[in-house]
């Protein structure tokens, strides 16, 4: 027998929502963790890779013995980490001496692990080592650039599954409508050879040029890092195919107080608030004014005496 | 710029991709390298602006807004599509009949009141509450109460909403397309019938039958090969040790002053319903009387250690209630 379990409050409620399948998804969060060793590179790597992504990124900075991602078992404590966090896409770094500073990304598909690669971190550069105007230092979660360059993405299978998963990790999300004065960022990343890969994060700088396009110029803002491709794992062919199901219809939103008419044609419905005439300040309506003066106020206190005779009649009477 | 077709540009991920560009010479020292690549870069970034800036736009209050087309590079989903809910048995049955939902109001007439009060939920149009009056039939039964016969058949008719519910519910999770705010969490259930509900095992005990197994063999498990990150076994249930049954000092007695232990544990909790005081005075002074009287009667008696120790052994099972008494006896004294 089954019990039925639902939250008790609304806010729990409204965060399973947020995380239940939608047709049209939200931005792909990341899960940045750690082996059981790392160097002291990989950390660097880690922790600037997180401030790459801060708006949309979880960071685990404890040790991780259980995590393998390439061997069979060893996947089961990720996978759990990525249901907790709602995390589909996760980095994870481990230092070996057959394997030093080791990365691994992947992505996850329904909090199962969808595919892997595994690079080696060479010749890393901090952001703290560029010297730059930080003034052009971009903002967090602002839409990047993407420049791929080198024919090894497309010929070598280890680049080109690399190339997916580099855009994946960073394109940051969707965006339907796009603020041209936002753009701030690119990620730069060149196939050297067939599996060295220099990956750079630049700083954009818009240059009057007299036309309507802006001169782009790059500053190299870092981290920046060489990646040598290790091992990959690629999905296999049913699991891409379920993957990569879109909906065939977005998704319409509901309009609001319009409607058709076969005579009249298209018909809006336009809400007026109530006239608040009690409330509607009036000119010389102060507080402290009492209403006979007002009054008197308002005959312009051409006859001044009348009203003084009104008072006294009034206090007559009280 | 001389050709921008060589680029794939995918403007939904503000991406483009130089398939065709090779380094000449691999640049010897890192620095060319780094400069050869931001200049391509450079050039990349510039064609994507080029498309980028020239797309319509609408002045905003931050800046100029651009309509972005959907990217043309695949990404997997994280998630899989939401898939649709099946009908519920009663849609499915209103759908065979014809029946349409139709709009009540929300606020109805109350007769009994003569106000205008809600259908549903609180202070309700006809509120088991309000009633104070059902008239009989001809169908009710003499001798039931009709205003108990009403709370009980509202609380039947929930039930039974709530078991419709569930079922749909059930139907729902195995296509999987259960709402993202319900659970269907496994839970035991009440015992009716012969076949037991699967139950859940927990860590736990998974943990006691593994350390049960891996113990079942001659050696108790000490020779057996352990797998990697295999931890040692859990022995959990009782290990009993029983005293010697057979009467002496020592060890021997202890047996004996376990049961007694018991036995006066079980008996002083609720003493006082159990004894008669003045049944008990009387015992005390008879068994006092025949004391004495054996006393002057034999003065001897046998030292041996089995008689008197099998008298009080037998004595629980036969005569409760005297060894109740003497135990009081023992106790008040």
């Amino acid at each position: 027998m089954m019990n039925i379990k639902t939250p008790k409050k609304g806010r729990v409620r409204r965060e399973l929502e947020k995380r239940a399948p939608k047709l049209v998804e939200n931005g792909k969060k990341t899960l940045i963790l750690q082996g059981i060793k790392t160097s002291s590179v990989l950390n660097a790597v880690l922790t600037q890779i997180y401030h790459l992504k801060r708006d949309s990124a979880v960071r685990y900075t404890r040790k991780n013995e259980n995590i393998r991602p390439f061997e069979s078992g060893g996947e089961t404590s990720l996978e759990f980490f990525s249901l907790k966090t709602d995390c589909s896409l996760f980095v994870f770094g481990s230092h070996s001496k057959k394997r030093p500073d080791n990365l691994i990304m992947g992505r996850t598909y329904d909090h199962h692990i969808y595919d892997l690669v595994e690079v080696g971190v060479e010749n890393f550069k901090t952001t703290e080592s560029f010297t730059y105007d930080r003034k052009l230092a971009p903002k967090v979660g602002s839409k990047p650039f993407f420049a791929f360059i080198g024919e090894g993405f497309e010929s070598v299978e280890e680049l080109k599954h690399l190339k997916e998963v580099l855009l994946d990790l960073f394109r940051g999300e969707v965006v339907e409508n796009l603020n041209l004065a936002g753009l701030d960022r690119a990620y730069i990343c060149t196939a050297v050879s067939s599996n060295r890969v220099y990956f750079t994060h630049c700083a954009l700088r818009l240059k009057k040029s007299g036309k309507i396009v802006p001169r782009m110029e790059l500053v190299e803002v870092g981290p920046s890092m060489d990646l040598v491709v290790r091992r990959h794992r690629l999905p296999n062919d049913d699991l891409r195919k379920e993957a990569m199901k879109t909906a065939r219809e977005q998704p319409k939103k509901k309009v609001k107080n319009v409607s058709e008419d076969a005579v009249q044609g298209k018909i809006g419905k336009i809400y007026i608030p109530d006239q608040q005439v009690g409330d509607m300040a009036l000119p010389n309506k102060a507080k402290g004014v009492k209403r006979e003066r007002r009054e008197a106020k308002n005959k312009k206190g051409a006859n001044e005496h009348i009203s003084k005779k009104l008072k006294e009649d009034s206090n007559n009477a009280g | 710029m001389e050709a921008p077709k060589q680029f794939q540009i995918d403007l939904g991920n503000l991406m483009a991709f130089d398939c065709y560009h090779l380094f000449p010479s691999l640049p010897s020292s890192r620095e060319e390298l780094v400069k050869e690549c931001l200049l391509k870069g450079t050039e990349l970034v510039q064609a994507i602006a080029d498309t980028l800036f020239n797309l319509p736009s609408t002045e905003d209050l931050d800046g100029p807004l651009v309509k972005l087309p959907p990217p043309t590079t695949k990404l997997p989903r994280s998630k899989h599509l939401p898939k649709p809910k099946p009908p519920t048995k009663w849609e499915e049955f209103a759908k065979k009949r014809g029946i349409k939902n139709r709009k009540k109001d929300k606020i109805l007439y109350d007769e009994q009141t003569g106000t205008w009060k809600r259908r549903h939920g609180y202070d309700r149009v006809n509120d088991d509450n309000d009633v104070p009056i059902i008239e009989a039939k001809m169908t009710d039964v003499p001798g039931e109460d009709p205003f108990a016969k009403r709370q009980a058949d509202k609380k039947k008719r929930v039930e039974k909403q709530e078991k419709n519910r569930f079922q749909n519910l059930r139907e729902a999770a195995k296509v999987g397309a259960l709402p993202s705010n319900v659970q269907l969490a496994a839970r035991a259930l009440p015992i009716t019938g012969t076949q037991a509900a699967p139950k859940k095992v927990s860590k736990e005990e998974l943990g006691s039958v593994a350390g049960m197994a891996a113990t079942a063999t001659a050696s108790g498990g000490k020779f057996d090969k352990k797998l990697p990150g295999e931890k040692p076994a859990r022995r959990e249930g009782k290990f009993r040790k029983f005293l010697p049954v057979a009467e002496g000092s020592g060890m021997g007695s202890q047996e004996r002053l376990q049961t007694q232990e018991v036995l006066n544990k079980l008996i002083s909790k609720n003493s006082h319903e159990i004894l008669n005081i003045n049944k008990a005075v009387n015992m005390y002074n008879g068994k006092k009387e025949k004391k004495w009287r054996n006393q002057q009667g034999k003065s001897s008696s046998t030292s041996s250690k089995l008689k008197p120790t099998k008298k009080p052994l037998k004595k629980p099972f036969k005569k409760g209630s005297s060894n109740k008494g003497s135990s009081k006896k023992g106790k008040s004294t």
